[in-house]
Order: structure tokens, then C-alpha cells, then sequence
């Protein structure tokens, strides 16, 4: 098992490798640090000397990959590469290029935040779609089952903006059952706050999320064992809730435990509508304010949880099947 | 001068020589001619093909266009004053605007509601008696806006209209980009294996462990904001999940007889690629093409909002909304110009998603795609 883990984190690494170099390469060779400073600076009026400063302050004055003028061990280091790219392995994000606050730092206040919005969604959703998608198989190819589809499908066509916006519209200004938007720091009082947004969260995705199950747990219906089953004289409720539900266990859980690492990464759009300070809308600032460092370290970081989730997923399937082994 | 305009217009005749030709193709095939017959039987999807045809034709009236002169307003041509060249309007003018004219021409001031013969806002003006009264002035083409005017007093329905080409080009010539991508890339890494194989699977391995939002976030704020670029980047994006799917297909496939056989009698590599597994994953193809551009149609408005979409010269449903998003916090609440945004972007999302999974349905009922 350790062995296996090992294996599997050096095989993450030539991974992790590649993406920072693409981030690399999109940041600093198909932009140079002369156009960043730009960007930030403004256009008009920049002289020279101003721009200099500016990459100075940032330490985007170095050269990119090689700095030939430095002797040898310098000559890997004083770059650009090495001060800003391989840093990330280590999780060391640097300085926001805007503000100059500590991005690690930031990342480390605002995760709670996001896990407070992300976690309850994860959770609900997750039992609620099963539970949804086991009625709808339970009474498959009947009214039911094909209305249930057809509702699931329009459920789908609708944009997310549409459940946020209507979702606010009605619940906190029509009906003002909840706060339109804000977070307070105290989680006790936050929780009035997190009800509409954790709501929507669910909503918005119930129709994807029903179908989805609903095709695993057909397919696993029509599998051999459960034709003994019935064949057993067992009802059709034992069958499918207790024999389908856990050999559907495998293919869900592929699903769902490669997502459980992005709940630190909180929601884009809730966190933002609802005024969360969490991960999410820590990275609209960011597109916002076109903070090149933030978005770097977002992009890094969220390869990196991606990558953590695949190999959850393997491990995992040890713990439901005892017929796979790690070698 | 290659502006936004003639890019887009180039991609759009593309695209329709695209699908013709793939229509041609497909219809040749009697598997092809029969699961087709087996989609269309349900009354339902042959609704859903209307629509989207309906959509199609309103982008293309929006693409054919030109650049009509530029008229003082006295009516004569407007030239310039050195070369005495007859200038012309360099937004151009497209099929669609010219059969629009009574809706694009008649702007109002700023708000009103749909079908009003008011303005919504209040404002102080001299009446017929010479008073001073403050009140909602009369519209200057009342009932003439189905769904209402926006702040600058364009039509909301002229606009929404408008939006039907920008969803279109992003939902299909994405697909345009992704297809080749992903064919050639799957096809060659599952039947050539070895260290191609090492090599195409580490790059999409390294693309898709990017997540798409990020990545395109990446690529927007060093690219800025516009049609093309999103395009690009989400064409990028999302090869990668049909590259895989079109990898293990392909490695499926090298294993039967027909491909073995194949080989045996000499036929080259390229050749049993090009004839044998290419037609024989057509399917997933097709499958993953309809059933992701609904995908991209709805990222649009989302990936506008986040400020990494088509930017605010462009028409698009994502920027109606956008727009709007201030005014719905107004009390009386301007709903009309979200509204129409969502319900267009239903009306094309809905449909394609029906088409998809009978076409699903038909074609391969045993695939499962996420």
C-alpha cells in the first residue's frame, strides 16, 4: 500500500511538472514582464525607468530561464523560472502583483470560508441526488421515470446564473426569507447567510447530478446478480437498495472522491453572489484586477488538488472493494 | 484589415462547408441513414431539430453581411475628404439587421417595459399646455417592443436576436477546433501506441488536470476578452475528455478481426486509420459533439460574468445578463432584459440536449458519458 502511494505521488510529479511549465511558458514567454508592467502601470505616459521599477519591485526583473551574466549556481537561480515557477512545488506562492499581500497567506484565511458553502452542498447534494436517482430507477421505464428525465433535461438547459439570480430574487428580496448577500466572520451567525447560497448550490445542479446516478444504478440492474436475487424471491426493494446501491459504490465513488479535494476551492459565482470571502471570489478579484500571481497560484493549486483527487479515487477503491489490491 | 468581423465570417463558412460535407459523408452509410431514421421518429426531437434549425438560419442572416456607405443627413454620400472614397460604415451591416430595421432603428431614450406606451422611468418635461409636470413621457414608437427597451433604449428583442450568433459560433466552431484535435490525437495514441502513445497522454493528461475554469482564466487575461480567443481556449479545454474516450476505442478496435486483417494483407498504418478506425468511432463523435455545445453555450454567460468571456463589444446573451445584473436590484424590479437572455439561451440549450440524447440513444445506447 505504501509502496503503491509512493508510485503514484513520483507519477504525479512529472504531471505537476508539466503544468508549470505551461503556466510558465503562457506567463512569461506569450507575455512578457515588459506587458504586465504595462498593465498594470496603464499605457500612456510609462516611460522606461518606471517599467523597470516596477519588474524590479516585483522581481520580474530577472532574466527567464538562464542568467548568463552570474556564475554557475546563480546562473540556474537568478531567473525568473526559479524565483517564481519552482517555488510553487512547495506551495510558496509568492506576493499578489497588486497589493503585495502574501497569496499563502490569503489562501490559508479564505479556505474555511469556502469549505463553510462547499462542504454542506457537497454532502446534500451527493445523498439527495442518490436518494432521487434510486426512486427514479426504482420505478424505471414508467410515467414517472420518463417525466422525471424530461424534467431533469430542462433542469440542465438552464444557465446557473439563472438559479443565483432568480434564486435571490425570490427567496431574499421577494420573500425575504434570507440575507440578500454578506458572510460574517462568527460560523455560528454566518450560517443565515450560507442557507440561500447552499440551497441554490444544490438546486442548480439536481438535474445533471439525478440522471447521472440514474444510468449507474440502470446499468447495475441489469446485471446478473440481481437477477438472482429477484430469482431468490427477494423484493424489489431489498434488491435495489441493498444489493445495487453497494456494487453501485464503484463507479460512484470515482465521481465523487476526485472532487473532494476542489471543495477547498469554493464556488466561483455563489461565493461571488453572495458575498462569501472565500477561495472563489479571492480568484475573480483576481481576473478582476488581472493579479497575474493569483491567478498563477490558483492555476497551480487546482492541478494539484486534481491530481490529489485522482489518487484518493485509487485509494479509495480499496476500502469498497476488497477484491482490488494495490501492488 | 482583419477585424472580428471577417475572422468570424471566415469561421462560419467553414463551418457550414464542415457540416455539409460530414452530412454528405454520413448520409452514404445505411448505419448512419438508419440511426438517423430511428432519431427522428419521436415527435419530440423532430421539434427540437426545428428550433435548432430556426437558430441556425437567424446566425447565418447574422453572418452574411455588409458594409453599407455612410450618408450625411442630408442624404447624400459621404466621402473622404482627401481621396474622395465613399466611406463606409465599419461595423457592417448584416442580413439579419437589414430584415430588424423597424426594431434596431427605433431606440427610445433608456427603459421601457414590453409592449409599454410609456417610458418606465420618470422624467421632467413641458407638456402640449406649456405645465411643468414630472411623469413617464409617452414612448417615441409605443408598443413597438415586444420585450421592452434596455438603459440606452435598445430593443431587448433586436439584441437577443443578436446573441443567437455569438452562442452559435461558440458552441460550434469550438467544436470545429476540437474535433480534428481529438480525432488525430486519440486515433494515432491508441493505434500507434509506444512512445506516441507516452507522449499525446502525458500532454492531454497535463491540459485536463488544469481545471477548465482556471485555465481558461489563464489564457483570457493574457489574451484579453473577445469571440475568438474564448474560441480557442475552449476548444482547448475540452479535447482532452474526447481524446481519451477516442483512445480506448481505438485500442478496442485494433484488437478485431477486420483490423488484424487488415494488417495481414499489408494495408499501411495510415491507411487502416484513415479507413477503419476513423468511421468506426465517428459515433462518439458525433455524440460528444452535440452533447457538449450546450455545455459551451451556457459557459459563455458564466465565463462573462467572471470577466473572461467575449468582452463588452460583443452581443452575447452572457453580456445581456450581465448588463442587466444591476437592474435587478431596482425597485420595480427591470426584469426583462435577463429575462430574455435566459430564455433564448433555453431555447437553444434545451433543444440541443433533447437532439443529443436521442441521438445518443440511437447511435450507441451502451455509452455513458459524463
Amino acid at each position: 500500500m505504501l509502496a503503491y502511494l509512493i508510485r503514484r505521488v513520483a507519477y504525479a510529479v512529472p504531471i505537476l511538472f508539466g503544468v508549470n511549465l505551461l503556466i510558465f511558458l503562457l506567463f512569461f514567454f506569450v507575455q512578457s514582464p515588459d506587458d504586465m508592467a504595462e498593465t498594470f502601470l496603464g499605457e500612456k505616459r510609462v516611460t522606461e525607468e518606471m517599467k523597470e521599477n516596477w519588474k524590479r519591485e516585483h522581481g520580474y526583473h530577472l532574466p527567464r530561464l538562464l542568467n548568463t551574466v552570474e556564475p554557475f549556481p546563480a546562473v540556474f537561480t537568478q531567473t525568473i523560472f526559479w524565483q517564481k515557477s519552482v517555488p510553487l512545488f512547495a506551495f510558496r506562492f509568492g506576493k499578489s502583483d497588486m497589493d503585495g499581500s502574501r497569496i499563502g497567506a490569503e489562501l490559508k484565511r479564505r479556505i474555511p470560508y469556502s469549505l463553510c458553502l462547499t462542504v454542506p452542498i457537497f454532502c446534500i447534494s451527493l445523498l439527495l441526488y442518490l436518494f432521487f436517482a434510486m426512486i427514479v430507477a426504482f420505478y424505471r421505464a414508467t410515467y414517472l421515470d420518463t417525466w422525471a428525465l424530461v424534467v431533469c433535461v430542462i433542469l440542465m438547459s438552464i444557465s446557473s446564473m439563472f438559479y443565483i439570480l432568480g434564486g435571490q430574487y425570490l427567496v431574499a428580496i421577494h420573500l425575504k426569507l434570507a440575507p440578500v448577500s454578506g458572510f460574517d466572520r462568527n460560523l455560528l451567525y454566518a450560517v443565515k447567510f450560507l442557507v440561500l447560497p447552499v440551497l441554490i448550490g444544490i438546486v442548480a445542479n439536481i438535474g445533471s447530478g439525478v440522471r447521472y446516478y440514474r444510468t449507474i444504478f440502470l446499468e447495475e440492474i441489469n446485471k446478473d446478480y440481481i437477477r438472482t436475487a429477484r430469482a431468490k424471491g427477494l423484493g424489489e426493494g431489498t434488491v435495489l437498495f441493498k444489493h445495487a446501491l453497494k456494487n453501485a459504490m464503484f463507479p460512484i465513488l470515482t465521481n465523487v472522491v476526485v472532487s473532494i479535494p476542489f471543495l477547498i476551492m469554493g464556488m466561483l459565482l455563489l461565493e461571488n453572489f453572495f458575498g462569501i470571502p472565500g477561495l472563489g471570489s479571492y480568484t475573480i478579484d483576481a481576473i478582476h484586477k488581472q493579479d497575474f500571481a493569483v491567478v498563477r497560484a490558483m492555476v497551480f493549486l487546482g492541478s494539484f488538488l486534481y491530481v490529489a483527487g485522482l489518487i484518493l479515487v485509487d485509494v479509495s477503491y480499496t476500502l469498497v472493494d476488497p477484491r482490488v489490491r494495490l501492488t | 484589415m482583419l477585424t472580428n468581423w471577417y475572422v468570424q465570417d471566415v469561421l462560419v463558412a467553414a463551418l457550414l462547408l464542415l457540416l455539409f460535407g460530414a452530412g454528405r459523408a454520413l448520409a452514404r452509410r445505411e448505419y448512419w441513414r438508419a440511426a438517423l431514421r430511428q432519431v427522428f421518429r419521436r415527435r419530440l426531437v423532430r421539434g427540437a431539430f426545428a428550433v435548432l434549425c430556426v437558430y441556425t438560419v437567424i446566425a447565418l442572416l447574422d453572418s452574411v453581411g455588409w458594409h453599407p456607405p455612410l450618408r450625411d443627413p442630408d442624404g447624400t454620400l459621404r466621402r473622404q475628404p482627401e481621396t474622395r472614397r465613399i466611406m463606409t460604415d465599419p461595423d457592417g451591416l448584416s442580413v439579419l439587421d437589414a430584415l430588424l430595421t423597424p426594431l434596431r432603428e427605433a431606440r427610445e431614450k433608456t427603459y421601457s417595459a414590453p409592449l409599454a406606451v410609456r417610458q418606465f422611468t420618470r422624467e421632467t418635461r413641458v407638456d402640449a399646455e406649456g405645465r411643468i409636470v414630472r411623469d413617464h413621457p409617452p414612448l417615441r414608437y409605443p408598443r413597438r417592443h415586444l420585450l421592452g427597451t434596455d438603459r440606452v433604449g435598445h430593443d431587448v428583442l433586436y439584441l437577443a436576436l443578436k446573441g443567437i450568433r455569438t452562442g452559435m459560433i461558440i458552441g460550434a466552431f469550438t467544436t470545429l477546433l476540437v474535433i480534428p484535435l481529438a480525432l488525430f490525437f486519440g486515433v494515432a495514441a491508441g493505434y500507434l501506441g509506444g512512445w506516441i502513445d507516452d507522449v499525446i497522454q502525458y500532454v492531454y493528461t497535463v491540459l485536463a488536470s488544469i481545471p477548465a475554469v482556471l485555465l481558461i482564466a489563464a489564457f483570457m487575461v493574457i489574451f484579453g476578452q473577445g469571440l475568438p480567443q474564448l474560441c480557442v481556449i475552449l476548444g482547448v479545454t475540452s479535447w482532452t475528455g474526447l481524446c481519451r474516450v477516442l483512445r480506448g476505442e481505438t485500442m478496442k478496435l485494433r484488437e478485431q478481426e477486420f483490423v488484424q486483417a487488415a494488417e495481414a494483407t499489408g494495408v499501411s498504418r495510415a491507411r487502416i486509420m484513415h479507413r477503419h478506425i476513423v468511421p468506426n468511432v465517428m459515433h462518439v463523435v458525433l455524440i460528444t459533439a452535440v452533447l457538449s455545445f450546450s455545455g459551451r453555450v451556457l459557459a459563455e454567460a458564466v465565463l462573462t460574468y467572471i470577466g473572461i468571456g467575449v468582452g463588452i463589444d460583443t452581443i452575447s446573451w452572457g453580456v445581456m445578463i450581465n448588463d442587466a445584473l444591476r437592474e435587478l436590484a431596482r425597485s420595480p424590479v427591470i426584469w426583462w432584459k435577463v429575462a430574455a437572455a435566459l430564455i433564448f439561451m433555453v431555447g437553444l440549450v434545451l433543444p440541443a440536449n433533447i437532439f443529443g440524447d436521442a441521438l445518443r440513444d440511437a447511435l450507441d445506447p451502451r455509452l455513458r458519458m459524463e
